[in-house]
């Protein structure tokens, strides 16, 4: 049924339900998630068409925030505005929110057992080596490209941030300026 | 004003954050370890393992946590809240542009330079993550670490399976190995 004739209340608890049940049981970030709500949207409710589900993502990545959030955001907008874009946004935030606070008071009790640091000391190791993982693919993707003010900035900001402990939110400022005014000289095609 | 202290903390971070994944990690860090002093690096690595093995992006993930630590339930909600604030703003702001002209020019701008430097800035904060994890509690380098770190890299670079196996293993081999009596 289109969602334009839903009673208002079926259309927000079935927005709410569907965005805390994709929150709750997606492990992986926005790359897993953002394909599920697709599937959800467009494939399962046929509240949204394929065409304009892209778009919305689109507009998800280029927004700060995590994509997740962003993208249901998006979606509770265009099913039903504003009210749509807050009833969205709390199923997916909820899920998480409840977890980590649980779990924040469970570590606080348990941090300094022996068994659990030796676990963590470990599994810190792991997530190490995930992240180093995750960089080497992303700053082989911009090398890849072969355009100078990308690798530049790339340079650059590692020396700023690592070397010289330069403030993060500064670096990212200079780094936006300088693509801004880039484009802004040569835009792309 | 704590919950001040943590609506405007993860507001920056929620701000700042261009182009999902591990983007908010540097941020997370400058704001909670270095200029707040809510978490040691310890607790930080912690949190960030923690995001890894649950549901939800990692800056909700840390807001819930830091948030919940520092200042209860209520805390955690308004640190979540800041967080999601300025995203929320400027996503419905974009949306509304998009509806209507249906162009991006100065987003596309914004993200050409941002995204070079975030990669630089993961690096960064990676590199402090590593150079912490590899060091022991008692804060000599652990070589039991440097060559589980190897191992874990070169398995995740050459098999690309999901990090959560990576990070369990490692977790579950270390208590072992302590267990055993291996120094860690």
């Amino acid at each position: 049924m289109p969602y334009s004739e839903l009673p208002k209340r079926t259309l927000f608890w079935k927005l709410f339900s569907s965005t805390f049940i994709l929150s709750a049981f997606t492990l992986g970030g926005g790359y897993v998630i953002v394909p599920l709500m697709q599937k959800t949207f467009v494939e399962k409710l046929q509240w949204i068409k394929e065409e304009e589900m892209l778009d919305l993502i689109a507009i998800g990545q280029s927004a700060p925030g995590p994509i997740a959030v962003n993208t249901s955001i998006l979606v509770g907008y265009k099913i039903a505005h504003i009210a749509g874009a807050i009833v969205s946004l709390m199923g997916t935030v909820l899920p998480p929110l409840i977890i980590l606070t649980v779990i924040s008071y469970v570590y606080s009790a348990i941090q300094n057992n022996p068994i659990f640091q030796m676990l963590f000391f470990g599994m810190g190791v792991g997530v190490a080596a995930v992240i180093l993982d995750a960089v080497v693919t992303l700053a082989t993707t911009v090398i890849k490209n072969r355009k100078v003010i990308p690798i530049l900035l790339m340079v650059g900001a590692f020396i700023a941030a690592a070397l010289f402990k330069v403030d993060v939110i500064i670096v990212l400022l200079v780094s936006a300026i300088i693509g801004v005014l880039t484009l802004i000289k040569r835009p792309l095609k | 004003m704590i919950y001040l202290q943590l609506f405007w903390s993860f507001f920056q971070i929620g701000l700042f954050s261009f182009g999902g994944g591990y983007v908010a990690l540097p941020l997370i860090q400058e704001q909670v370890v270095n200029i707040r002093g809510w978490l040691t690096m310890q607790e930080f690595a912690d949190v960030v393992t923690i995001s890894q093995m649950t549901p939800g992006p990692i800056s909700i993930n840390a807001a819930s946590f830091v948030g919940a630590k520092m200042g209860g339930i209520l805390g955690s909600v308004i640190a979540t809240l800041g967080n999601v604030f300025p995203p929320f703003v400027i996503v419905i702001t974009l949306a509304f542009i998009y509806y209507r002209y249906k162009s991006l020019k100065v987003m596309q701008g914004i993200l050409y330079g941002l995204r070079p430097a975030v990669v630089a800035l993961i690096a960064s904060a990676g590199l402090t993550m590593l150079i912490h994890a590899l060091y022991s509690t008692t804060g000599t380098l652990s070589w039991f670490a440097v060559v589980l770190f190897v191992i874990g890299f070169v398995i995740i670079r050459i098999k690309k399976i999901n990090p959560i196996i990576i990070i369990g293993v490692s977790g579950v081999v270390a208590v072992a190995m302590g267990l055993l009596g291996v120094p860690l």
